[in-house]
């Protein structure tokens, strides 16, 4: 008798449910998103959280003193070292984004209307890399620039230059070279995709009207590539910022970013209120940097 | 007739400048695999001579075998869990109206405008001070996060694109939804859930950023070779594992977008 009961008790649950359900559509999908929605609550909004609260704490010998304050960001002030850091790796970041996006810019227009049969396997051929691991990349990188690397013994063997060149590595400008290539997809693919949307019959009303090749390029098809190009930009600036493989192989002293900083904080150095108050400048600077970007979309679509 | 010429036809410097781009582009990749046959210690030209001896040499590293499976186990676990976790996510995106939906897809797609140095330092302070023991769980769930808004963009298009008639057809014939989901939308999408799975098994796989503040004392793949770069006299065994992972690397991902192309006629065919 008792399960019978609890058998029609346990069916009449679901159907309430399902029903409700049914009636509304939003709840349907939020049902179906929680699992996202919480593993990105779980593994972002706290940790962030955490980061934040932990900005604000100072260490005691190897303990961290939890009452709250702004000696982390006050010491950041003060020290010259900080600032040099956070510049240095704007500068990177800013330099890198830029010409990587102007570089990339062409390829994504080839890709999209030139490359005619081939299109699949150019889009291929430009992604490929990008799957494959960052620090293979990186590590190719080294053995091309070293010392006694790739370039510098074929240089050798060419007889064009009679010792080793020692600018290629560990300088800025090698950070700045294995950056963009190593982000390189990142920067083609949002503008393909933007240039892949343009509306072909735009383009032939601008050569139906006497546009010429060149004046329908910079009067329609750029404009309205804008979108993609502002979102290469700001996929290109996020990594970019948060490196410190590239500038630990390649950077040397002169190469270090603030991406090193914050991982010596949580590593060697062990200061973690001082690593998560760099980290929080970070992403502010990250933050700043996307609405610029957004800011200068509007202004130009205008 | 369209007077406009221009689309779709060839452009000698433009294809010009895109064989240099892609010149660039594997060239320093490329020199991995040459150099791995190399019998000198250091990587630099002439070539001495060729031996298959520093890839037989790799398979005497016990702490590379173990360094190995981890990273297969935990690259296994994401792809699983993330896969699952992105497939409703996918269709909800796809399919429902839902009020507030478009704030929800940037917060799922937060990850990718956050380094992977603040998302492993952050998760780090977040664990530590739980009192979480760093393991290869951590790292799993560090993963999830990063793949998560890939599974879901691979995904989405295939749902978007999708041919709804069949599901409406199965739900008027009777079916529950989960059953529909079972017998129509899930085998109608196995490519593109597949390929949802190589993508993410590859993105684990590779990943770096977050296992090297996650990971404790077991190391994955990229944390082993991390650890070994600071040898020289080991780069050639290096540069022998680095064309083996590059190799996996470049078949799963390679099928995984031929995956993804194998869905797109039929997708166009059920636009009609």
């Amino acid at each position: 008798m008792t399960l019978a009961v609890g058998q029609t008790v346990r069916r009449a649950r679901p159907g309430a449910l399902a029903r409700f359900l049914h009636r509304h559509e939003g709840w349907r999908g939020y049902l179906l998103l929680s699992p996202a929605l919480l593993l990105m609550a779980a593994a972002i909004v706290f940790p962030i959280g955490m980061t934040l609260m932990m900005s604000t704490w100072s260490l005691s010998g190897y303990d961290m003193d939890t009452t709250p304050g702004i000696g982390n960001y006050v010491a950041m002030t003060e020290h010259p070292m900080f600032r040099v850091l956070i510049l240095r790796s704007l500068t990177v970041a800013l330099t890198c984004t830029f010409f990587t996006v102007v570089l990339c810019y062409p390829m994504a227009y080839f890709v999209a209307f030139h490359a005619g049969r081939h299109k699949a396997i150019w889009l291929i051929v430009m992604t490929l890399p990008f799957w494959t691991s960052y620090l293979l990349r990186v590590f190719a990188w080294k053995v091309v620039l070293g010392y006694e690397g790739v370039l510098n013994t074929a240089l050798l063997g060419l007889g064009i230059v009679s010792e080793p060149v020692t600018a290629l590595l560990y300088s800025q400008t090698a950070v700045t070279i294995v950056l963009a290539h190593s982000w390189a997809a990142f920067a083609i693919l949002p503008i393909y995709v933007s240039l892949e949307k343009i509306d072909k019959t735009y383009l032939e009303a601008a050569a139906d009207l006497g546009d010429s090749p060149a004046r329908s390029f910079w009067r329609v098809t750029f404009p309205l590539s804008l979108p993609g190009v502002v979102a290469a930009f700001v996929m290109m600036f996020v990594p970019t910022m948060g490196e410190y493989i590239t500038p630990a192989m390649v950077g040397g002293p002169d190469g270090m970013l603030i991406g090193n900083l914050i991982q010596a904080m949580f590593g060697p150095m062990n200061n973690w209120p001082a690593g998560a108050a760099l980290s929080v400048v970070m992403m502010l600077t990250i933050g700043l940097a996307g609405l610029v970007f957004v800011g200068l979309n509007r202004l130009m679509q205008r | 007739m369209a007077r406009y010429k221009g689309f779709n036809a060839p452009n000698r410097p433009l294809a010009l400048y895109a064989a240099a781009f892609a010149v660039f582009l594997y060239l320093p990749i490329l020199f991995i695999p040459l150099f791995s046959f190399n019998t000198g210690v250091y990587v630099k030209f002439p070539i001495e001579g060729l031996t298959f001896g520093w890839y037989v040499e790799l398979f005497q590293r016990d702490p590379l075998k173990a360094a190995f499976w981890n990273s297969v186990k935990v690259a296994t676990a994401v792809s699983l869990l993330s896969t699952i976790i992105a497939v409703p996510a996918a269709l909800a995106i796809a399919r429902y109206r839902m009020p507030g939906k478009a704030p929800a897809v940037s917060f799922i797609m937060l990850p990718l405008v956050l380094p992977g140095l603040i998302m492993g330092v952050a998760l780090l302070g977040l664990l530590h001070r739980l009192g979480v023991t760093l393991s290869l769980l951590t790292v799993t769930l560090g993963h999830m996060v990063i793949c998560l808004p890939y599974a879901i963009s691979v995904l989405l298009p295939r749902f978007v694109g999708f041919n709804r008639s069949l599901e409406e057809a199965s739900a008027d014939l009777g079916e529950p939804p989960w059953r529909t989901f079972w017998r129509v939308t899930f085998p109608c999408n196995l490519p593109g859930i597949f390929a949802c799975l190589l993508m993410t098994f590859t993105i684990s796989f590779d990943e770096f950023f977050m296992a090297f503040f996650l990971s404790g004392t077991k190391s994955t793949l990229p944390m082993y070779i991390w650890g070994q770069l600071r040898f020289p006299s080991d780069f050639p065994s290096l540069l022998a594992l680095s064309t083996l992972i590059l190799l996996f690397s470049f078949v799963l991902v390679f099928t995984s977008l031929r995956l993804g192309r194998i869905g797109q006629p039929a997708l166009a065919e059920g636009a009609k």
